[in-house]
């Protein structure tokens, strides 16, 4: 398979940003993160000071409160130059795609936003596109099933990296889920504010999933695991949700 | 939530109810969207092709002052008259008044969305006249005393067995009429044909309007708009002010796109370019060199209704729009809950946006909030209107209007205040996960407080972990850049 070429010059030192869910909720998808990284020969820094990248008030219009929490994130990342990790499509599409247009109109922050958004990479995008990272062998294990994240998708064209990673550690074990790229309803708050649709879009994501015969469902992102997840266990079903990061984290190639 | 929101939950859990519903939409929109994806993948040219199309449509809506003056001009010079309208009441009197003049007791129209924002047919009614609809889905709309739910396939909601069933109780068709849907059709046939021949009025919509030659172009696939447009005596075209081209090199290249996007279609089965009225020939008679068929007048309507405000604001984008309908099969939202849920004639994530847009945010916030954002409606929108930043935009005004639900406006400050400040953010996440840890069971809560209890009503919550990954992290002994 060809390589891309790195779109950067291999780093050294990375930052993790872990973001406000695994650090709160999937502690095992950080520490996942940084193994695979470190195993890739990096220092992986943690800044403690992280918090939320803001994007539940963004997507709420509640665009002050949004950029306060930019500002805060672009300080804490910016204190050194190192690229950024985010294990989150979404957040890393935050940070990517809607940090400069938030704080354009600021004097002090328009700048680092671009500069940030310029040295932030999803996990997955991070391994395959700059370090050209491509695990060698597979190897066996329950079968899996790929869900594409919507913001990882759409906001950074997530399609081949995610996708390269798990073939390359679980080979023919790992499929598309029947309609892979469709929404599974979490959308953030929209799962709460618009309830009973979110649930009906999660139901056809989780009928999808049982179709699959799959025994683990992964993504680039626990936002939508977490939903996943959460209705397949009020369901009662066995099939479980794995984090991209566990994943590879799991094979000892990576 | 103010009445107009809770309205929209109650239609939504009305559909989410309605096993037939969902069995219909997700046959349409699947095929739908599959005859979209099908018909670009087979367009080497396609992605270029989007690119020139919203070039096309960024361009017209940044000077569209100037193109709708020469586009009337060049109108008039083939003989159509134009009449403005600033809001839909101005735009159903200017027709109540065309058909009051000319004694009009019959008018046939073809499928149009911009007559249903007006509510032409109601105002034509009330008026005398009668008014029948030509297109099928249409026709089928207003025998059942409907509302169209989706912008191209107006009875998208209805299976064949609910159509066979109001031919025959409305128009006592028999068995035989209504054993499948080619028979169907012919029986509408029947019934219009008749109607066509008696009307003095066909009343169309415009696809797209063409500056430079005057013309309209009305795209359908039953060839009723070709009827309506050129068997009456008079032909009242209905014009969205934002619906033109400069050129018609430009509508070749929407055109391209517009089929294809709505339907799958290379092209509609009928495209109508119609410049002005039927012409005279230099003498009295058609003998004298004229045309031999067409409508003796052509009035067009070039209606705001709103439209106006748009241009220069932050929602100029969806002013693009050509109305293909195919963001509407691409959105799990109105996959799931249709178009009447939505409670405006123009549903789905343009809906969302055009809604508002010309109605005002009082009555329509909600509807901006009824998108996870996904995206899916960007990806498809053939010239590429960034549907998900509009809803941004809507709910920020929403936002700041205070429309928004009482628990975010206090929830999200108060959130950004904790998280901007992050040794509180570690401490009352501590807090919170102890609290949380009380009700756990093996790793799971199964009942949330509040406006939460919407997520556990069909999906359980995990625990949060007691201690933070940063924090685990942090005893590793690694962590970096703490600040106090």
């Amino acid at each position: 398979m060809n390589e891309p070429p790195p779109v950067t010059k291999r780093p050294t030192r990375v930052q993790l940003f872990a973001t406000c869910l695994v650090d709160r909720f999937f502690p095992g998808v950080g520490h996942a993160t940084v193994a695979v990284l470190e195993r890739q020969g990096l220092q992986v820094d943690v800044p403690l000071d992280q918090t939320c990248c803001g994007q539940p008030a963004f997507n709420g219009g509640f665009v002050e409160a949004a950029a306060a929490m930019a500002r805060h994130t672009i300080d804490v990342l910016s204190r050194s130059s190192d690229p950024v990790v985010v294990p989150s499509g979404s957040c890393a599409d935050m940070i990517v795609n809607h940090y400069p247009g938030l704080l354009a109109g600021d004097p002090i922050y328009a700048d680092k936003a671009r500069a940030l958004a310029a040295r932030t990479f999803e996990f997955s995008q991070f391994l395959v596109d700059v370090l050209g990272v491509t695990p060698a062998d597979a190897q066996p294990g329950p079968s899996l099933a790929y869900h594409a994240s919507c913001h990882g998708l759409r906001g950074l064209g997530l399609r081949e990296q995610p996708r390269r990673l798990l073939g390359a550690v679980a080979g023919g074990r790992c499929t598309d889920l029947p309609d892979a790229e469709t929404c599974c309803g979490f959308g953030g708050l929209f799962a709460v504010k618009m309830g009973p649709v979110s649930s009906a879009m999660l139901r056809s994501k989780l009928d999808a999933i049982d179709a699959s015969g799959a025994e683990v469902v992964v993504a680039t992102d626990v936002s939508c695991l977490m939903h996943i997840g959460g209705g397949l266990h009020r369901r009662g079903s066995r099939v479980r949700t794995r984090h991209i990061a566990e994943v590879v984290a799991d094979s000892s190639h990576a | 939530m103010h009445d107009a929101a809770l309205a929209f939950h109650r239609r939504i859990d009305a559909a989410l109810a309605d096993g037939a519903l969902r069995r219909a939409l997700a046959l349409t929109t699947g095929r739908l969207a599959r005859g979209r994806t099908d018909a670009f993948a087979a367009m080497p040219d396609a992605e270029a092709c989007r690119t020139e199309a919203r070039r096309i449509r960024a361009h017209t809506i940044a000077h569209l002052d100037r193109y709708l003056d020469e586009f009337t001009r060049a109108a008039e010079a083939r003989g159509g008259r134009i009449h403005w309208a600033e809001t839909a009441a101005d735009a159903t009197r200017i027709v109540t008044d065309i058909a009051r003049r000319h004694g009009i007791t019959l008018a046939v129209k073809s499928k149009s969305m911009v007559t249903e924002e007006i509510e032409l047919n109601a105002a034509l009614e009330q008026a005398g006249v009668r008014v029948v609809e030509t297109d099928l889905g249409e026709f089928v709309v207003q025998l059942a005393a409907d509302r169209p739910s989706h912008i191209i396939a107006p009875i998208v909601h209805l299976s064949r067995g609910d159509v066979a069933r109001l031919f025959q109780e409305k128009l006592g068709a028999g068995q035989d009429d209504v054993a499948d849907i080619p028979a169907m059709t012919a029986f509408a046939r029947r019934t219009l044909r008749s109607e066509f021949l008696d009307a003095g009025m066909g009343i169309s919509g415009v696809n797209l309007a063409v500056a430079e030659t005057g013309s309209l172009c009305i795209v359908t696939n039953e060839g009723n708009g070709r009827l309506t447009t050129s068997l009456p005596r008079l032909h009242v075209a209905i014009l969205g002010l934002e619906r033109i081209v400069p050129t018609a090199a430009d509508l070749a290249v929407v055109l391209t796109l517009l089929a294809r996007s709505a339907t799958g279609q290379a092209l509609s089965v009928y495209t109508n370019v119609i410049t002005g009225p039927r012409r005279r020939g230099p003498g009295a008679g058609p003998e004298a060199g004229g045309e031999p068929d067409g409508p003796e007048e052509l009035h067009i309507v070039i209606v705001d209704n709103g439209r106006s405000r748009l241009l220069g604001g932050e929602l100029a984008e969806i002013l693009y729009c050509v109305r293909c309908g195919a963001c509407l099969n691409a959105c799990p939202v109105y996959r799931h809950i249709g178009g009447h849920a939505y409670g405006s004639v123009y549903p789905g994530p343009v809906g969302s946006v055009v809604t508002p847009g010309l109605m005002g945010l009082d009555d329509w916030s909600e509807v901006a909030q009824a998108s996870s954002l996904c995206g899916a409606c960007r990806d498809v929108c053939p010239v590429r209107i960034d549907l998900p930043h509009l809803l941004l935009k809507l709910r920020e005004q929403a936002a700041r209007r205070k429309l928004a639900p009482l628990w975010l406006r206090l929830a999200m400050p108060l959130y950004s205040a904790v998280a901007t400040r992050p040794a509180l953010y570690r401490r009352l996440g501590s807090i919170a996960a102890w609290l949380a840890r009380a009700v756990e069971r093996d790793g799971w809560i199964r009942q949330l407080p509040g406006p939460f209890a919407a997520w556990s009503a069909s999906r359980d919550f995990p625990a949060p972990a007691a201690q933070s990954f940063v924090q685990q992290h942090e005893a590793r002994g690694v962590v970096t850049g703490a600040a106090s």
